[in-house]
């Protein structure tokens, strides 16, 4: 029978030669082919002492940007939370106070910004959506395993780039000792 | 009156031959991860130690503190004596091997081998054979269809590659005229010569011999006994803990025989190349007493048949690594149409070149 695409070849099955019969030639040739292997480079990495390096464009753990002057360049538009696809991101906006001047960039600030690291796909939307360029996701970084699931849930406590008040007051910032002792609050994460 | 070997010195010898068959064994065990993981291109255990030299010994602590298992139904005694069997073989047979020429020291000589029989050929068939006995009593004390399938097909196998292993040997006991193996190793230095080994006159004797010895010891392609991916563990799935460790230690021991024995028989034992240049060398320009010299010889001799027995440990895990397992009809169909046929065909050849005067007789320098 005619084959439809006239593609198919017709295999004839030949009878083995006495080398094939032999089946000694053969096994040396896969011995050969071992033995290669045993020369070869290893594809192993030994885990502790090496790691993997990670591309250059790897999107990791997220970060909530700061400016020049240490001020939060979230607004809380909310445009991230739109744009995941995984519906990971919450907010909550709030208004900056007299004063607060220091620490949030714009009249608008995320009072609470959570990211639960479960639905994150790590698709990098959000980063794309930012008009601030507030949020990114770092590139030598994983969200850590961890034992229970509401660990999981980021707040700003987590994600917010960490800033010293000295390293603020350096930059003439002045800070009340509130705002400070605020800050340190943030900025220094209390992990449950 | 027998006359008995004398025990001082000699069983000296056979605690050492015991100590390093079971340390071969040990390491064997971390030779066989290393060169699977290398022939697949990973590295294997490293992390016990420096390059993971002490992952014997942590297995061991870990086979000694596991649960020791005895399956309902199963005979205690017998299901014990397994794998005591299985060791006891294994280790018996390295007595006789010549491990190395004679030492002296002053007026004493000595010979670094376990004890020397004019019958070590037989000996060691005789204790090899005995070695099917542990994997079958194991496999049928443990009340398993699994274990008895896999201790019957040990047993099939081992008695039918016997066969044709036995006659291999004829073709060299034909060639040597001896049954010691001793005498057997020394006909292969004859000196001057360096293409004294029984490998040349015995190509085919040797290719049978050595498939056969991957039979005997169970090892791949011939696993039949122990394959997991039919059997679940073979004779020894209702094992545990160190009876289990016995088993597979006892499969080490023998590989390490096996090649001991191919070693001796094939490739020249304790000899190797130039051995009597060098030693007529170092006693005529160098200046040496002929006694030292030929101290250094036998120390070098025995170095070699260890690097030669290392050699084959190698093979047998190189292999072990490349050939897929054989189907039971293909391995007995390998074993009593086509290797006992050729073994046959080997020492009717062997005995028309002898008579043809093409190869002679051992003879004993």
């Amino acid at each position: 029978m005619q084959s439809l695409s006239n593609r198919a070849k017709v295999l004839e099955k030949k009878p083995l030669t006495l080398a094939e019969r032999a089946y000694l030639p053969a096994i040396f040739q896969g011995l050969s082919i071992t033995l290669r292997h045993f020369f070869m480079k290893k594809a192993t990495i030994r885990y502790p002492e090496e790691t993997r390096p990670f591309s250059p464009i790897f999107r990791g753990l997220h970060v909530l940007k700061r400016d020049e002057q240490g001020r939060e360049r979230c607004t809380a538009c909310g445009l991230c939370a739109v744009a995941c696809p995984a519906e990971a991101i919450t907010m909550v906006a709030g208004e900056r106070k007299k004063g607060e001047e220091g620490l949030y960039r714009e009249e608008k600030y995320a009072v609470s910004y959570e990211i639960n690291m479960l639905r994150c796909i790590f698709c990098g939307l959000c980063e794309e959506a930012c008009p601030k360029a507030a949020v990114y996701l770092q590139a030598d970084k994983m969200a850590p395993p961890r034992f229970e699931r509401d660990e999981f849930i980021y707040g700003k406590d987590r994600l917010v780039e960490p800033v010293s008040p000295d390293a603020r007051s350096a930059r003439g910032i002045q800070l009340t000792p509130e705002q400070a002792t605020a800050l340190s609050q943030k900025t220094s994460p209390q992990l449950s | 009156m027998i006359e008995l070997p004398t025990l001082g010195w000699q069983s000296i010898v056979i605690l050492v031959v015991f100590g390093v068959s079971l340390l071969i064994a040990t390491y064997c065990t971390y030779a066989e991860r290393v060169i699977a993981a290398f022939l697949q291109d990973r590295v294997g255990p490293d992390r016990a130690g420096p390059f993971g030299l002490l992952q014997p010994l942590a297995d061991a602590v870990k086979l000694f503190t596991k649960e020791e298992f005895f399956p309902a139904g199963a005979n205690r005694a017998l299901f014990v004596m397994g794998p005591c069997l299985a060791m006891i073989t294994a280790l018996m047979s390295s007595a006789v091997i010549p491990f190395g020429n004679v030492v002296q020291f002053g007026s004493n000589v000595f010979n670094l081998q376990g004890i020397e029989v004019n019958i070590g050929m037989l000996w060691v068939f005789g204790i090899v054979s005995l070695g099917v006995y542990g994997v079958m009593i194991g496999g049928w004390a443990s009340n398993n269809k699994f274990s008895l399938l896999g201790a019957i097909r040990a047993g099939s196998q081992n008695i039918s590659y016997e066969l044709a292993m036995g006659m291999s040997l004829i073709a060299v006991l034909m060639i040597s005229g001896t049954l010691s193996l001793r005498d057997i190793t020394l006909q292969q230095s004859a000196p001057g010569e360096w293409h004294f080994w029984n490998i040349v006159k015995q190509p085919l004797g040797f290719i049978i011999f050595l498939v056969c010895a991957f039979a005997e010891t169970n090892r791949t392609p011939f696993d039949l006994p122990e394959c997991e991916t039919e059997l679940v563990g073979g004779y020894h799935t209702e094992y545990s803990s160190m009876k289990m460790g016995l088993y597979l230690f006892a499969e080490y021991v023998n590989v390490f025989v096996a090649s001991a024995v191919m070693s001796v028989l094939y490739f020249g034992g304790f000899n190797f190349p130039f051995q009597y240049e060098l030693r007529s060398w170092l006693v005529d320009s160098q200046g040496w007493e002929l006694v030292s010299a030929q101290n250094l010889i036998s120390v070098l001799g025995l170095l070699g048949l260890f690097g030669k027995i290392f050699a084959f440990i190698f093979f047998f895990m190189w292999v072990r690594w490349t050939l897929p397992r054989f189907r039971y009809d293909q391995l007995m169909r390998l074993g009593w149409t086509i290797l006992i046929p050729l073994a046959i065909f080997n020492i009717v050849l062997t005995g028309g070149l002898l008579l043809a005067g093409v190869i002679n007789f051992g003879v004993i320098k």
